[in-house]
């Protein structure tokens, strides 16, 4: 049976959506028919953006009164669900939000997820794709047994793009039954002073890992990643060791990072990192171990000190400027 | 207070992984306790020690052929394990995992329940908040920090833009990041006591939960496995002071200067 109708959970981020959201959207019109978006928080303005990557329809959750998102949108799914009649699947982001969402409504539906998908088709019905191993191999998946199948899906396996369609129809989503267990509530918000542009959008990314040795060198990353106007990331092993904070990971867990060029600094290139980063343009590889699996799939090498050639190059680039 | 921390034994993530003839991962060699776990485990150590009472239990589904990761967690402090094992488990997907560690942590009362972000070898990452709804209880994810104040709990979560204050009461499910803790290592006097304390082995029956959770649980199927094709390397230099150089050159030649 082919695919009619699919639900994309779409998060606000500051005046719109965040842009797993929208290339969520704009991958699922070319599935279904029947695309819908369900939101929350300040939603009524956005049903504009939601029709323009082609929804027909927003549900609007509401504001959720500080509560995290993850009980009182399930929830309201689930009301939505026994209202309207359940799509054949619900996409979400792989975000924070996007996995508590996820998680819950699972439970609630009784129905299984299947996260970290790169890739979705309707192949009489839907089949999601799964880079496992470090993306060696490619799983593909489908749900059985009655009922939606629950997707959530990693950032930038599509492109967002505004299909020019018309303001979706906003419909408020029916209030679910949070239970006890929506009673954590957000106290308050802390924002992070960045500088430079975000790792998920920059042109140019610069990764440091174990290779560095200790925390304080992870400068050498920052200062590299500011010269060539680019972000600053990070491998699993740096972050687990508490050198630079979880926001800066790329990986299987972290960031899906698609640049110009990616500099792996330090970094061996541990299969759950590779997810992370493969997809980059050009990719180039600074580490002493001639044997490190990154240089199977860098397109320059330089096989040295990180301690001596990213000052060097860092003197460098600051000569030319 | 009592904590219950859920930890998983994964093959060696250093070791190449591979899928069995029924596409499940080969979990035939050596067993260790997740790393991802031991930060978990240290937090609820912690919190038991601040609290002034109660104790850990570690609860852990899979193979009790090998269970020395779990007896690593009893050697770091927990008071005892719990670990369902059954050959009708295979193929259980996150949701049926959440229901075997739910019916096992029904069984005592407790106050707050531990986990980590997402295991280190299928990267699910949905399994604690599954649990969490099965078993009524408000949950945080990705904590960066946990303290108990009374009957409540305070929490920074980490987000996309900086993080969050979240406080919530107890009982609840919080999931830690890695990094958060600095794990302890097991005491010569730590792995000793470890070999006498209680690590009860619980099969699905003794749960009730036959037929609900193993492959037939699952209501999704592989269709297929294919390999990727690989991307090639290109130059490789080794560094005689002109390293930057050649990396200058090539950011020329891709226009990034």
């Amino acid at each position: 049976m082919a695919l009619t109708t699919l639900w994309v959970v779409v998060e606000p981020s500051s005046d719109s959506f965040s842009t797993t959201s929208l290339e969520l959207l704009s991958h699922a019109r070319t599935l279904a028919t029947n695309v819908a978006a369900v939101t929350w928080g300040d939603g009524e303005s956005l049903g504009a953006q939601a029709g323009e990557y082609g929804a027909t329809t927003l549900y609007n959750v509401g504001p959720l009164d500080g509560a995290l998102p993850g009980v009182p949108v399930a929830a309201a799914i689930q009301a939505l669900i026994a209202a309207v009649g359940a799509p054949d699947a619900l996409l979400i982001p792989n975000s924070y939000d996007g996995r508590d969402i996820a998680g819950r409504l699972s439970a609630r539906l009784d129905r299984p997820v299947l996260t970290n998908a790169t890739g979705l088709n309707d192949d009489g019905g839907l089949v999601t794709e799964h880079p496992v191993f470090g993306g060696s191999l490619t799983v593909r998946a489908k749900f059985t047994g009655a009922g939606p199948g629950i997707v959530v899906v990693r950032a930038k396996s599509f492109a967002a793009e505004p299909s020019g369609g018309s303001p979706a129809t906003v419909v408020a989503a029916p209030a679910g039954d949070t239970g006890a267990s929506g009673s954590a509530v957000i106290v308050v918000s802390h924002v992070e002073e960045r500088t430079g542009p975000k790792l998920e959008d920059a042109t140019v990314v610069v990764s440091g890992g174990r290779g560095l040795g200790e925390a304080g060198a992870y400068e050498l990353i920052e200062e590299l990643a500011k010269l060539l106007h680019g972000a600053a990331g990070a491998s699993r092993a740096i972050v687990d060791a508490g050198w630079v904070p979880y926001s800066h990971q790329v990986g299987q867990t972290g960031k899906t990072v698609k640049p110009l060029v990616y500099l792996a600094c330090g970094i061996s290139g541990a299969t759950q990192h590779m997810v992370g980063m493969k997809g980059s343009k050009n990719i180039v590889a600074i580490n002493k171990d001639a044997d490190a699996p990154i240089f199977q799939i860098a397109d320059l090498g330089i096989v040295g000190d990180v301690h001596k050639v990213l000052p060097a190059l860092i003197d460098a680039l600051k000569a030319r400027s | 207070m009592n904590i219950v921390v859920c930890v998983k034994q994964i093959p060696d993530p250093a070791a190449p992984q591979s899928f069995d003839a029924s596409n499940n991962l080969n979990r035939s060699g050596k067993l260790i306790l997740d790393e991802a776990d031991t930060y978990g485990v240290e937090m609820a150590l912690q919190l038991v020690d601040k609290s002034g009472g109660g104790e850990v239990t570690v609860v852990s589904m899979g193979s009790a052929a090998d269970v020395a990761g779990l007896r690593n967690a009893l050697a770091m402090g927990a008071a005892k394990a719990v670990i369902v094992s059954d050959d009708s488990l295979r193929g259980t997907d996150a949701l049926g995992t959440a229901k075997v560690l739910a019916a096992v942590i029904r069984r005592d009362s407790f106050d707050l329940v531990l986990a980590a972000t997402e295991s280190s070898d299928g990267y699910t990452g949905t399994t604690p908040v599954q649990l969490a709804e099965l078993l009524g209880l408000p949950s945080i994810t990705f904590a960066k920090a946990v303290t108990v104040e009374g009957s409540s709990l305070k929490v920074s979560r980490q987000t996309e833009a900086g993080f969050d204050e979240i406080t919530a009461p107890l009982p609840a499910l919080v999931t830690v990041t890695a990094g958060v803790v600095e794990p302890r290592y097991a005491s010569f006097k730590g792995i000793m006591a470890a070999k006498s304390k209680p690590l009860e082995v619980l099969s699905v029956a003794d749960l009730g939960l036959e037929g609900q959770v193993g492959i037939s649980g699952a209501r999704e199927v592989i269709v297929s496995v294919e390999a990727v094709e690989s991307r090639q390397g290109g130059e490789k230099y080794v560094d005689d002071g002109d390293g930057a150089a050649k990396v200058v050159a090539f950011l020329e030649s891709i226009k990034v200067l």
